[in-house]
C-alpha cells in the first residue's frame, strides 16, 4: 500500500464555546477518490482550511506529504483546492485570474491555456468571472486547482449549484484523476453527490471521524449484499436462485430481492437456466439509510446548534 | 481494497518556482488585471494636472507690476526710508542713534506704539536706489540688538547694547564694507565686513525700515522713526544735500504706510529724524502674498491621495470580501511576504503614477502661471525635483498606509475612513487659516500629513518675521522629515497587519 497523501491526526479547535473540530483523524490515498461526507457543520470546510494552512488548530496535525503545508514549495504542485468557487474578483476574466494563481507559481500564460481548455472553458476565459454561472465558477475554480498539476486535488462541495450536465463531468472528472494516481478528497454533505464517485467514504459528524470505510463496505453493510432483480420469470428465477442458496422475497408483480448472491453470480445462473431479465442491481436505497442512520447523531446536534452554512 | 498497486501521480510539468519574485509578478499580474484599479491610479495622476491646470487658467496676474529680486535672483523685499548722497571711492560714516519707535494701526486711521522686532534704523550703503541693488547696512533694530546685513540674505549680530545711545559706522574701503559699533562713540567692535563690488559712485545715508508686524494669525502694516545725530563723513561723499526718498513705494511687495503715516526725514540742528516703512530682507509669503509656490500648483495631491487611498484600500479587502484571500494564501502560505509583495507592487505603481502627475502637473503648471503673469517663488531644478519625487514618494507611501489599514480592518469603509480622517482631515484643517499656528504645527509634525512638507519650497528666515505656519505654506519639519513621518506610519501599520494577518485564521 502506497503512502497516504494526507494524514490529519487529532485535529481540535474551538470557536468559543463551540468544538468545530473534535479530534479528526483520517488519512486520503493516492488513486482514490475519497468522498468526505457529513452534515453541514460537521467539520469539512474546516478540516479542509485546516489542512490548506488557512485556519490554526488548538492541537493536532495535518500532513501533505508528511510535511505541514506552509513548508511545502511550490504548494499549488502539491495540492490543488477549491474551497470556495464564488473566491473571485467579479472584474478579472477567467484567464486572468489563472494567471495570477500561475506567476505565483512561476508557471506560464501557456499552462493557463491548457488547464482552461482542460475544463472546457477556452470561449469564455476572456470574459469577466463576475458574469459567470455557479456551475462555470465551479470550472474555473477546478481548473484552478489543476494548474500545479498535483497529485493531490482537494474539493468542497464541488457538485453545488451544478446542472446535471455538469454533475456528470464532474463526476467523470474526478474518476479520471484517481484513474491517474491522484488522491482526490471531495466533501459533499449529500450521498447521492459522491455514492457514484467516491472509492472511499470518510464520514464526519460532530468534528470526527464517524466512519471511515471502503464504497463497497458500505454497500455490503448498508444492503445486506440485496441485490434488485427485475424478471417476467419471476417463479422460474426465485426457484433457481432459492436453489443456489440466496434468500428470495418477491417485491413485485415482476420484482424479487435477493440476498446472500453476488450480482454477477445471480446473471451466471439466470442465464445458465434460460431464466429471462430485464435487469440485476445492487439495493442502492439503503445506501443513504446507511449514512443517514450513520450521521443521525450528528444532525441532531446541528439542529440544536447551527454552526455553519454551506447550502 | 485496490490500493495496493496504485503508484501515485508524479507532474511531469516542469518545475516552477515560487520565490518572492514570483510573488511580485503575481500580485503585479491582480493589480493590472482589474481596470478599475488601473483608472484609478491614472485619476489619482489626473487630479495633480487638474487642480494645477485650474489654478494656472483661474489666477491672472497680467500686467501686476514685477517683483523685485536680488543679486541672486531670490525675491526681496526693498522698500525703506532713504536718506542719501552718493559715496564715490571709499569713505565712511558714522552716526548716534537715539530712540527707535514703532507704531502700529489701531482702528482706522489711528497709530498706537508698538513693538516691531525688526523694525531697522541705521547706515546703508547701496549700489543704487533701485529695488534690489546690493548693499550692506548697521542698524539696529526693535528688539534684536545691533545687526550687520548685507545682500537681503545675510545677518549678522553685533553687540546687544542697552544703551540708549548706540554708535554705528560704516566703512567703504575698495570693495570692502565694514560695520562698526559702539556703545559710546569712542571704544569700537567690528561687527562685520563684506565684500561687494557697488561701482564707482554707490549711495550712502541713513534709512529707516519698518516690516509688517505679525499680529495674532496675520500680519499688519507698521512704521518706525529714529533720531540720529553725531554724523560724521569722511572720505569721498560729493554731495553737498541730504535727499530724502522712499525705496521702492510701488513695490508689490510693500504694505505701505499705515495712514496717517508717511515717509520723512527732518533736520535740526546736526540731528535728523526719520521715518520709514517696509522691509530690506528676502520675500516671505506675506510680502509676497499674490506670489504661488510649487506646493500651491500641486494642490491637487491631496485628491489624488484619496483616490490612491481607495485603491490601496480595495487591493486588499476585495480579496476578503470575495474570499479570494484564500486563494492567495493557499497558493503562497508565507502570509508576511505576501503582504510585503503587495506593498511592494502597489508602492510602486502609485509611485510611477504620482511622479508622472507630479512632472506633468509641474510643468504645465509653471509654464500657464508665467503665461498669467503670476509671480513664482524660484526653486532650484534639485529642489522642483525633490518636489516631484517627494510627491510620489507621499502617495505612495499613504498606499502602502492604506493598504496596512485595509489588511487589519478587512473592509474597504473603515480603511478609506481610518486612512482619510489620518492623512486629509488635519491636511484639510491646516488649510484652514483659523486654525491656531500651534494646533496646525502639531498637526503636521505628528501626524501623517506631515508628509505635506515635502513639497515645500519657502524658506523660513530667523531675521523676517512672517506667520511661519502650515497654512503659509511652512511646515515645522524639513521635506524629508515630513515625509519620514507618513513612512513611519506605514511601515508600522504594516507591521501590525503582517503581525495580524500571521495570527488570524484566514
Amino acid at each position: 500500500m502506497s503512502a497516504a497523501e494526507i494524514v490529519v491526526d487529532g485535529l481540535h479547535k474551538r470557536y468559543g464555546t463551540t468544538k468545530a473540530l473534535d479530534g479528526m483523524s483520517f488519512t486520503v490515498q493516492p488513486g482514490r477518490v475519497t468522498g468526505f461526507l457529513g452534515p453541514n457543520g460537521a467539520g469539512k470546510s474546516t478540516t479542509m482550511r485546516v489542512i490548506l494552512g488557512l485556519d490554526a488548530v488548538d492541537a493536532g496535525t495535518a500532513l501533505i506529504e508528511g510535511k505541514p503545508y506552509h513548508r511545502l514549495r511550490q504548494p499549488l504542485s502539491h495540492v490543488g483546492s477549491l474551497l470556495d468557487a464564488a473566491a473571485l474578483h467579479p472584474n478579472r476574466t477567467a484567464r486572468n485570474h489563472l494567471l495570477w494563481l500561475a506567476h505565483s507559481q512561476g508557471l506560464t500564460a501557456r499552462r493557463v491555456d491548457q488547464v482552461i481548455e482542460q475544463v472546457g472553458l477556452t470561449s469564455a476565459a476572456r470574459r469577466k468571472a463576475g458574469g459567470y454561472s455557479l456551475g462555470m465558477r465551479q470550472r474555473l475554480g477546478i481548473g484552478a486547482a489543476l494548474l500545479g498539476d498535483p497529485p493531490i486535488i482537494m474539493l468542497d462541495e464541488p457538485f453545488n449549484g451544478m446542472d446535471p450536465e455538469g454533475i456528470i463531468w464532474m463526476r467523470g472528472f474526478l474518476r479520471s484523476l484517481a484513474a491517474e494516481g491522484r488522491a482526490v478528497l471531495v466533501s459533499s454533505h449529500l450521498m447521492s453527490e459522491v455514492q457514484d464517485t467516491a472509492d472511499q467514504l470518510v464520514v464526519a459528524g460532530r468534528g470526527k471521524v464517524i466512519a471511515d470505510l471502503s464504497m463497497a463496505d458500505l454497500i455490503s453493510a448498508a444492503s445486506g449484499n440485496r441485490v434488485n432483480l427485475r424478471t417476467p420469470a419471476r417463479q422460474a428465477a426465485m426457484t433457481v436462485l432459492a436453489q443456489a442458496g440466496a434468500k428470495v422475497v418477491a417485491t413485485g408483480p415482476d420484482s424479487v430481492t435477493v440476498s446472500g448472491l453476488s450480482p454477477d453470480r445471480i446473471v451466471m445462473l439466470l442465464n445458465e437456466n434460460a431464466v429471462p431479465f430485464s435487469e440485476v442491481s445492487a439495493h442502492r436505497a439503503t445506501l443513504e439509510d446507511a449514512y443517514l442512520e450513520l450521521t443521525r447523531d450528528a444532525v441532531e446536534f446541528r439542529a440544536a446548534a447551527p454552526t455553519e452554512a454551506s447550502w | 481494497m485496490v490500493t495496493g498497486s496504485v503508484t501515485p501521480y508524479r507532474s511531469g510539468q516542469r518545475d516552477g518556482r515560487d520565490g518572492f519574485a514570483q510573488l511580485l509578478h503575481s500580485e503585479w499580474t491582480k493589480f493590472h488585471t482589474v481596470r478599475g484599479w488601473m483608472l484609478g491610479m491614472a485619476a489619482a495622476a489626473l487630479m495633480l494636472v487638474l487642480v494645477a491646470l485650474l489654478a494656472g487658467i483661474s489666477s491672472d496676474q497680467r500686467g501686476a507690476p514685477a517683483v523685485p529680486t536680488g543679486p541672486g535672483g531670490e525675491p526681496v523685499t526693498d522698500n525703506f526710508y532713504f536718506v542719501h548722497q552718493p559715496l564715490t571711492g571709499d569713505g565712511s560714516i558714522t552716526v548716534s542713534v537715539s530712540g527707535l519707535d514703532s507704531s502700529v494701526p489701531e482702528g482706522l486711521g489711528e497709530l498706537r506704539p508698538g513693538v516691531v522686532p525688526w523694525a531697522k534704523a541705521g547706515l546703508i550703503v547701496k549700489e543704487s536706489t533701485r529695488e534690489g541693488s546690493p548693499y550692506a547696512a548697521i542698524m539696529v533694530t526693535g528688539s534684536h540688538g545691533v545687526r550687520m546685513q548685507d545682500g537681503y540674505l545675510n545677518d549678522r549680530a553685533g553687540p546687544v547694547s542697552a544703551a540708549a545711545v548706540r554708535w554705528l559706522r560704516l566703512e567703504r574701503s575698495g570693495d570692502a564694507i565694514t560695520g562698526y559699533a559702539s556703545a559710546d562713540g569712542k571704544d569700537w567692535t567690528r561687527v562685520g565686513t563684506v565684500h561687494l563690488e557697488l561701482g564707482p559712485t554707490a549711495q550712502g545715508g541713513l534709512f529707516v525700515a519698518s516690516p509688517q508686524s505679525v499680529e495674532g494669525m496675520g500680519t499688519t502694516a507698521s512704521v518706525s522713526t529714529a533720531t540720529f545725530g553725531d554724523l560724521r563723513l569722511q572720505g569721498g561723499w560729493t554731495g553737498r544735500n541730504w535727499a530724502g526718498e522712499q525705496v521702492g513705494g510701488e513695490s508689490p511687495s510693500f504694505a505701505g504706510y499705515p495712514p496717517p503715516a508717511a515717509g520723512s526725514f527732518t533736520r535740526s540742528s546736526g540731528t535728523f529724524t526719520v521715518t520709514g516703512a517696509g522691509d530690506i530682507a528676502p520675500a516671505v509669503r506675506y510680502s509676497l502674498p499674490t506670489a504661488g509656490t510649487l506646493g500651491n500648483i500641486l494642490t491637487g495631491t491631496f485628491a489624488g491621495l484619496i483616490a490612491v487611498v481607495v485603491v490601496a484600500a480595495l487591493f486588499i479587502t476585495t480579496e476578503y470580501r470575495k474570499k479570494l484571500i484564500l486563494v492567495t494564501l493557499t497558493a503562497s502560505p508565507k502570509r508576511g511576504r505576501v503582504l510585503l509583495a503587495k506593498a511592494i507592487v502597489l508602492g510602486a505603481v502609485t509611485f510611477v503614477a504620482g511622479l508622472a502627475g507630479a512632472v506633468v502637473a509641474i510643468q504645465l503648471g509653471e509654464r500657464l502661471a508665467r503665461s498669467n503673469g503670476v509671480y513664482l517663488f524660484p526653486v532650484t531644478s534639485s529642489t522642483e525635483l525633490r518636489v516631484a519625487l517627494g510627491t510620489a514618494a507621499l502617495l505612495a507611501a499613504a498606499s502602502v498606509l492604506a493598504l496596512s489599514v485595509g489588511a487589519i480592518f478587512r473592509t474597504s469603509a473603515g480603511a478609506v475612513t481610518t486612512v482619510i480622517a489620518a492623512i486629509v482631515l488635519p491636511y484639510l484643517l491646516v488649510a484652514n487659516p483659523f486654525m491656531p499656528a500651534d494646533a496646525a504645527r502639531l498637526l503636521t509634525r505628528v501626524t501623517p500629513a506631515a508628509a505635506f512638507a515635502v513639497q515645500q519650497t519657502l524658506v523660513q528666515y530667523p531675521q523676517v518675521e512672517n506667520p511661519y505656519t502650515p497654512y503659509n505654506d511652512y511646515y515645522p519639519l524639513a521635506p524629508w522629515a515630513g515625509l519620514a513621518v507618513l513612512a513611519g506610519y506605514a511601515v508600522a501599520s504594516l507591521a501590525i497587519a503582517a503581525v495580524v494577518l500571521r495570527r488570524r485564521d484566514a
